[in-house]
């Protein structure tokens, strides 16, 4: 059996309240076992804090997206207003790009704003498997509604430790 | 429990004194010197009445000095007229508002004789012309600054602890007292400016041009036919009135609340002046709605007299804002890092510095709003303001300033482990503030004194004059009451807060 295809067993234990839910996590990784996910109908606040979720690092993409928007604006307002069509505009300097800069701010921020915001949701999408006709990954349609769950490894010893963290429900898959 | 300690005394004594020992010496300074290096911009009269022209400016009895200097002076400015003209004032719009002097702004006419490339000089530079020697006005502009850039660490503060109240805010519940603290410095910085408003309506300075002698008078020299129809609003009497009004409302609201809170601490567990604090703040909030933008119109437009802006009064808030919310930032550190808080910790000073970080893009915002509006209209009637500002010798400031004030805190402040590592913040404190006296300082030396601008004593001692004094006041306050408020409702939201 050294080359199994099988999926390792992971047990799933139901909790009814969240804030049960969070001291049972920390009771489960305090006793050494490794939580894979959890599934609430709502956001748990400390929830990521509990289960020891590395810092998210959708903010320095957030900042990435930002300046290849600005580079875009830069380059579209340079392109279209300076160098391939100048026009007089209200008098407005047109000789070089910096010297009608002002007007272009808005068009900067704008586009910015709009890169950052676009593709960290899009990124955010992508990470998560969450597409248009993504099948649900959701084990257990209680859990949009009033139970929380926690999904683990199967190991051993786990079970009673589970029982005694107040899980109402536990079922092996 | 806090304690003012001699230490601090000792260095906000020293602090306020030596401030003081400075400000006599700038006062007592000969600042005139400056006109003579062939800046040119004060020495020559001119009269502010629609026929202004090249004749009219010659005609006016110059000072002394200023026909010595002219010819020179007008050949070291015709090439900066050109080049502004050339860019900004002229391209597209001449003829368009053949208005008193704004149609000699706008003729682009180079070849015209010297005299009248200075006196448009002159009226782009100061946005009005002087009878007197402008340099004069240096020690209580520099004065003026440090008032305004002090008084908005108080009434900053002030806003912020009235917003806590009216929005029943729950984070900031154990930063209270010291908001209070700081609040209550509002009334001195307010009282320097009473001292700078009736000075000036005694005549020993016109930092305010509409101040001048006769210029609401029609048979005078100086009449200015513009000024003159702002009489209504502009007069010395009104003027102080006014003064003593935000006085009263805003070191009454600063004393009020204050005073409250430390009655709410005396009563029994479980009671508190919750309700009394956020029907104040409320209406705090919407008397400095309106006087925050008729004191920025007072105080430093004026300065400006011709010149309006309608987000003005906004503008200056927004720095006012800033500069508060950096100093809490600086003020809450300290005292966590000397455990006098430890009920504070890392996120309650991260939403502080989110503040900082927020509101010095909100002033960029408003900044630009009306830097972008009147460079795009270039209504020669509205970029009189920024032409020495922007093209004058304050460019460099002005242009360092944007950058401290906006580049520099959205670099260092946007990552969120920045806002709560202490060198973080305050090295990003160190540049805002800074950045914001200079903001200040651009606001109103140009109109003020014109080019005879400087650093010095004056500057300097208004500086430590006014640090000492909000030292005394904050500390002395901080010491007077527990660090924590006994029975403010939120205390526990407090407490447990986090992100």
């Amino acid at each position: 059996m050294a080359h199994t295809t099988e999926p390792t067993p992971v047990v799933r234990a139901l909790y009814h309240d969240d804030d049960v839910l969070i001291s049972a996590v920390k009771e489960i990784r305090a006793a050494g076992y490794k939580i894979s996910e959890v599934y609430t109908p709502f956001p748990v606040h400390g929830l990521d804090k509990a289960m020891g979720l590395k810092e998210t690092r959708i903010a320095m993409a957030a900042f990435m997206y930002g300046l290849l928007g600005l580079t875009v604006a830069v380059t579209l307002t340079w392109y279209m207003m300076i160098s391939d069509w100048p026009q007089n505009i209200g008098g407005k300097p047109n000789i070089n790009w910096g010297m009608n800069m002002p007007a272009f701010v808005p068009i900067l921020f704008e586009l910015t704003v709009f890169f950052a915001a676009h593709l960290m949701v899009w990124t955010y999408l992508v990470i998560n498997g969450l597409y248009p006709g993504a099948d649900a990954q959701n084990p257990d349609p209680r859990t949009t509604d009033d139970y929380f769950m926690v999904e683990l490894p199967a190991a051993d010893g786990l079970v009673d430790v589970l029982k005694k963290s107040g899980a109402v429900e536990i079922a092996e898959a | 429990m806090f304690v003012f300690t001699s230490k601090m005394k000792l260095l906000a004594g020293s602090l306020t004194l030596v401030g003081l020992v400075f400000l006599l010496i700038g006062f007592n300074t000969d600042y005139s010197s400056h006109a003579a290096e062939g800046h040119g911009t004060s020495a020559h009269a001119e009269d502010h009445t629609a026929e202004a022209s090249a004749v009219d400016v010659e005609a006016v009895p110059a000072a002394d000095e200023a026909t010595a200097h002219e010819a020179e002076a007008a050949d070291s400015h015709a090439d900066e007229v050109d080049e502004a003209e050339a860019v900004d004032a002229a391209v597209g719009a001449e003829g368009d508002h053949a208005e008193g002097h704004e149609a000699h702004a706008a003729e682009g006419d180079h070849a015209a004789v010297a005299e009248h490339v200075e006196g448009h000089e002159a009226h782009a530079t100061e946005g009005h012309g002087a009878t007197h020697d402008l340099s004069a006005n240096r020690p209580w502009a520099a004065f003026l600054v440090n008032s305004i850039f002090f008084l908005g660490i108080g009434i900053g503060t002030l806003f912020f602890l009235a917003i806590q109240y009216a929005a029943q805010v729950g984070w900031s519940a154990g930063l209270i007292r010291v908001f209070e603290a700081v609040a209550m410095f509002v009334g001195i910085p307010l009282l320097g400016i009473l001292f700078l408003a009736v000075t000036g309506g005694m005549h020993m300075h016109h930092l305010w041009h509409w101040m001048a002698e006769g210029i609401m008078d029609p048979a005078s020299a100086n009449y200015d036919p513009i000024i003159a129809g702002k009489e209504a609003y502009l007069n010395v009497p009104f003027f102080t009135v006014r003064i003593l009004a935000y006085l009263l409302i805003w070191a009454g609201a600063a004393y009020l609340l204050r005073r409250n809170s430390l009655r709410e601490d005396a009563m029994p567990k479980g009671q508190n002046m919750f309700f009394t604090q956020r029907k104040l703040a409320a209406t705090f909030i919407v008397l400095y709605a309106v006087t925050s933008s008729t004191s920025a119109w007072d105080w430093v437009m004026s300065i400006d007299t011709h010149w309006f802006s309608t987000l003005f009064g906004w503008y200056t808030f927004a720095g006012m804002f800033v500069t508060a919310m950096t100093v809490l930032n600086l003020l809450v550190m300290y005292l966590r890092l000397n455990n006098h808080l430890p009920w504070i910790n890392a996120n309650h000073q991260h939403d502080l510095g989110k503040f900082m970080f927020a509101f010095s893009v909100f002033w960029t915002y408003l900044w630009f709003s009306q830097y972008m509006l009147i460079w795009y209209s270039n209504i020669p009637e509205e970029v009189t303001y920024y032409l020495p500002r922007f093209k004058g010798e304050y460019k460099p400031l002005f242009v360092m300033m944007v950058a401290m004030n906006f580049i520099f805190p959205i670099l260092v402040l946007m990552s969120r482990d920045a806002k709560r590592i202490f060198g973080f913040i305050g090295l990003a404190a160190v540049f805002v503030l800074a950045g914001h006296w200079m903001d200040h300082y651009i606001m109103i030396m140009p109109g003020a004194v014109g080019y005879d601008y400087g650093f010095g004593f004056a500057e300097l001692g208004g500086i430590l004059f006014y640090a000492g004094l909000f030292l005394w006041v904050t500390l002395s306050q901080l010491a007077k009451a527990p660090l924590k408020l006994q029975n403010h409702p939120m205390l526990t939201e407090s407490e447990h807060f986090h992100q």
